[in-house]
């Protein structure tokens, strides 16, 4: 699958199927800082991703100012 | 492939959303109504806003405060929107251009001030001029300028998008330090007095992970790129370590900073400088300061007899390293 990551802005490529947490564990990411869009959609921490589905991984994080 | 199988808390249909601290799943329909409740809750406990109200709110581009001006839209508020151009090279041309087609497409009245125009100076020059940490002079100068626009144009109350994960990073790093002064004023509402206009935060009882959520199921487009300057600053640490306790105790940063409103905000009421009476006009502007002349007017008077520092000179180092 393809994989959208952001700040900085890239893109990787993973294979075989897997839920979104097993995901975010993967990319060692933490999961209350950020959400997971597949195919267009916002999907939840048990949705599947397949092979074929394009993801994007977005950051909720931000502010420098206060 | 679809959800394995998480349902709505409510109406039991495919969830987009799970949400830990409060123990359930969400579609994207009882997500928004959950924060239309939240923020309504917010708005009600600490009396922020009333619907006769002439509201200006600071947007940034960024999800937090277009989703604060969508959100008094559709509840039915007076709300008009305005953008600080903050001359931060590409990153402020293109947050400016999501203002702008957001108040575009809904037909709302956006107002625009920008630094280098308007006052003389750019952030990344206020950062060298004034050798202050690049957040720190952009803090300052929004500040003044969100006061001065508010008051200027006779507005009611100055809205932020500051949304629960703020207040708890900026309550925690108060906390580190016990700063009882800045303690004492982090307060959801800060009323108008002399020289301030009145300041609210709708979105104290809503967290960014939500926030963002809003934001994509109402297909409201915003910057996602972080400011490149503001990259690694301490706020964002503590915000990344308040991440970190929340994920092994869900919940524990909505506690820490609701906590702090309910029983620790009441102990350190009139400790602040404002109500300790320790605050006159500076001499230049007039605005209310502890010293003989207001930090803002200082750092316009360093910045504008400064050559334009471009923005790459104030990134920080990692930053750096990625360009490079």
């Amino acid at each position: 699958m393809k994989i959208l990551l952001r700040n900085p802005r890239r893109e990787i490529e993973m294979q075989g199927t897997r839920s979104v947490n097993r995901l975010l564990d993967d990319l060692d990411l933490n999961r209350e800082s950020h959400l997971v869009i597949r195919n267009g959609t916002l999907v939840p921490g048990d949705a599947l991703l397949a092979d074929a589905d394009e993801i994007e991984v977005r950051p909720v994080i931000s502010g420098g100012s206060h | 492939m679809t959800a394995v199988g998480s349902k709505c808390k409510v109406c039991k249909g495919p969830a987009v959303i799970g949400l830990r601290r409060h123990h359930a799943h969400f579609c994207a329909e009882h997500l928004q109504q959950l924060c239309r409740r939240q923020m309504a809750k917010a708005i009600e406990d600490f009396d922020m806003l009333s619907f006769d109200d002439r509201i200006l709110v600071a947007v940034s581009g960024g999800k937090d405060s277009l989703a604060v001006w969508d959100m008094l839209i559709e509840a039915g508020y007076q709300a008009d929107g305005l953008y600080v151009g903050l001359g931060i090279g590409e990153y402020s041309d293109s947050s400016g251009g999501y203002v702008r087609r957001f108040a575009d497409e809904r037909g709302l009245n956006l107002q625009t001030v920008d630094l280098r125009d308007d006052y003389g100076f750019d952030i990344p020059t206020a950062s060298k001029a004034t050798k202050r940490v690049p957040c720190s002079a952009c803090g300052l100068s929004k500040r003044r300028v969100f006061d001065k626009a508010a008051l200027d144009g006779r507005y009611d109350v100055l809205v932020t998008g500051h949304n629960l994960d703020d207040e708890a990073a900026v309550l925690y790093g108060n906390t580190l330090r016990w700063d009882i002064d800045y303690l004492a004023r982090q307060l959801p509402v800060l009323p108008a007095t002399n020289g301030f206009p009145k300041k609210v935060k709708p979105l104290i009882r809503l967290t960014e992970r939500e926030m963002a959520a809003w934001c994509l199921v109402r297909g409201i487009d915003y910057i996602v790129e972080e400011c490149p300057i503001a990259a690694g600053n301490k706020h964002l640490v503590y915000k990344q370590s308040l991440n970190v306790i929340d994920e092994s105790s869900p919940g524990a940063k909505a506690a820490f900073y609701l906590g702090f409103l309910d029983r620790m905000a009441p102990i350190l009421q009139g400790r602040s400088a404002a109500a300790t009476g320790q605050l006159h006009d500076c001499e230049r502007c007039g605005s209310p300061t502890t010293s003989t002349v207001c930090a803002f007017c200082m750092l316009i008077e360093r910045s504008a007899e400064h050559d334009p520092v471009p923005v790459d000179m104030v990134l920080p180092k990692r930053a750096r390293k990625e360009i490079s």
